[in-house]
């Protein structure tokens, strides 16, 4: 390696660094202010550190709003919302890949096009249609559209490639050997997806823990709230309580934090595999 | 005999095995999507009952309604700033993180780490930073000796910091997007380059660009689409003020679909932005098409 080279590798790690660490900026200034008191929030000249750091904006998150059930709500749609997803477009992506019938092309391209339709759009009638049910401020509308529309449909797209590539003598054996389809899909299909069904999961998951806009527009008693918006709520009322919501933040935050640095290597790959096709 | 039988069972069950998703099709998005386009011609609103009334709602959104403009300009000027910094931001990253470095892992980590977050989460850390009265942007304004600045309650300031923000937040989702397309590119290709003489610059705009310009232009047009529907980050940071200075379409359609409950006009305004939409959509299958049969 030359002089030269060596000089513009530094210069790469240099700009590199500045751009992350501008990346992780936001996370630091969350998680040291929600450890200040409010007294402490707006000092001039900036208080980097905590000095000393507060945790009571952690328990007040619990007693000055509902969170636990905030948090508890997000958790249980957002997983219930990611197996359902997952079992239909794991069925639905093997029937398309392996299964032969009339219209199974046309049918799997019409699905497709569908991904395509705004939710902004399908938003108003469907509002319409869960209030004739009765199901405005409940959690229904927040569950079963999105486990069996777009969502479910890019997963049986992924599932799709995925058993495309498995070769077809496997389901012939297991045909021969007396397996029903259900079975195939049971005890041979469903075990060789995992990999497919991870990135359908993560990309799921991800999408309804983050999910605004359905909650939004349904959800009016405060206990049924999910995380983002309770705590976009909070950023409207006057003269907000910036240690409490960013404590809030934090503890909305780090569940997926956390699944992020563990299997980073999934989301990654899972977007430049599925991102262009 | 048996083969008819085996076959018949087949087709029956790969029917059952779509049926669920198929339903979900009908029921969440044909269905809706076509219920919405009857009643962008009704005036049903919470006051009135379903009545049709022809094209009147587009004759009002297209020819008397300025907030519609309004919404619409807002909308494009989110999208003129944020797609381009998006996009090239995310290609220069690319290009630094594919060299097989020690270590380069962790920066495409940091840089992704945002995509994760929630977009209320993330514009609410930002608001924070740009609060008018001791955030910190406006405390080391002040450690300069400067004046606070009002960025989020500014006619001139407002809109590009919610572009800014927007645009950091899914910067990495890009730029991953782009470091796969330049592994397709052999690297024999570049040493060839390299015996031949050509500059890096050189070697970048004959090689790299025209190999990875379909990538470049499909992921545009997603972003593109995208930020026509940017809405969460608006309704945190802002609320579409000061005055309408961010007040975005689908902020619009949201006010009044459930605020004001015009159901009928809600979906007019909803479906102006589907046929943008649409319109962008054919522009990239088109492309698609066009690029996947240039590279057979």
């Amino acid at each position: 390696m030359n002089n030269k080279g060596i000089v513009g590798q530094i210069w790469i790690y240099a700009g590199l660094t500045v751009v992350s660490l501008g990346m992780l900026f936001p996370f630091f200034w969350m998680v040291t202010t929600s450890l200040k008191p409010e007294s402490a929030v707006f000092q001039f000249p900036p208080q980097w550190l905590p000095n000393p750091p507060v945790w009571q904006n952690y328990a007040d998150i619990f007693t000055k709003m509902p969170f636990g059930s905030y948090f508890f709500n997000s958790v249980y749609i957002a997983v219930i919302v990611t197996a359902g997803t997952g079992l239909v477009a794991a069925m639905a992506g093997y029937s398309f890949a392996k299964m032969q019938y009339p219209l199974r092309n046309p049918i799997f391209l019409i699905l497709l096009s569908g991904m395509m339709i705004p939710t902004e759009v399908t938003a108003i009638p469907l509002f319409t249609w869960m209030s004739e049910l009765g199901w405005v401020d409940t959690h229904i509308p927040l569950i079963l559209p999105p486990m069996l529309g777009a969502g479910a449909i890019f997963g049986a797209f992924i599932v799709r490639q995925f058993f495309i590539t498995i070769p077809d003598e496997l389901d012939e054996a297991a045909k021969l050997d007396g397996c029903s389809p259900i079975q195939t899909f049971r005890y041979i299909m469903l075990p060789l997806a995992v990999p497919a069904l991870a990135t359908v999961s993560i990309f799921t998951f991800l999408d309804r823990w983050n999910e605004f806009f359905d909650p939004l527009i349904y959800l009016n008693t405060k206990e049924l709230f999910t995380l983002p918006i309770g705590l976009a709520l909070l950023t409207t009322d006057a003269g907000v309580d910036w240690p409490l919501l960013l404590a809030a933040s934090t503890v909305a935050t780090l569940p997926l934090l956390i699944v992020f640095f563990m299997a980073q290597n999934k989301f990654v790959e899972g977007i430049s595999n599925t991102g262009l096709k | 005999m048996r083969i008819g039988s085996l076959r018949r069972t087949e087709i029956v069950y790969g029917y059952a095995f779509i049926l669920p998703i198929v339903l979900g099709f009908a029921l969440f998005l044909l269905g809706p999507i076509v219920y919405a386009f009857i009643m962008s011609f009704s005036n049903w609103s919470l006051m009135n009952d379903l009545e049709f009334v022809g094209a009147d709602n587009y004759i009002r959104a297209l020819t008397e309604d300025p907030v519609l403009w309004t919404t619409l300009r807002n909308t494009l000027y989110f999208s003129a700033g944020m797609v381009p910094i998006n996009i090239v931001v995310a290609l220069l990253l690319a290009l630094l993180l594919r060299r097989k470095l020690p270590g380069i892992g962790l920066f495409r980590t940091a840089i992704f780490t945002p995509v994760v977050v929630s977009f209320v989460v993330w514009s609410i850390v930002w608001k924070f930073i740009f609060a008018t009265d001791g955030g910190l942007v406006n405390l080391l304004v002040r450690q300069f000796g400067g004046t606070d600045i009002p960025w989020l309650y500014s006619m001139t300031w407002t809109m590009p910091v919610v572009i800014l923000v927007s645009a950091l937040k899914n910067v990495g989702m890009n730029m991953v997007i782009f470091l796969g397309a330049l592994q397709t590119v052999p690297t024999s290709y570049y040493e060839a380059a390299k015996i031949d003489g050509a500059s890096p610059w050189k070697a970048f705009r004959s090689i790299t660009l025209p190999l990875i310009s379909p990538a470049i232009f499909l992921t545009t047009i997603i972003t593109i689409i995208g930020s026509l529907k940017v809405f969460g980050q608006v309704y945190v940071m802002t609320q579409g003020g000061p005055g309408t200075s961010t007040y975005v379409m689908v902020y619009y359609i949201y006010r009044l679909a459930f605020r004001s409950f015009e159901f009928g006009y809600a979906s007019t305004i909803a479906f102006i932005l589907f046929f943008i939409i649409l319109l962008l959509t054919i522009v990239q299958w088109q492309l698609r098409r066009k690029w996947v049969h240039y590279e057979q």
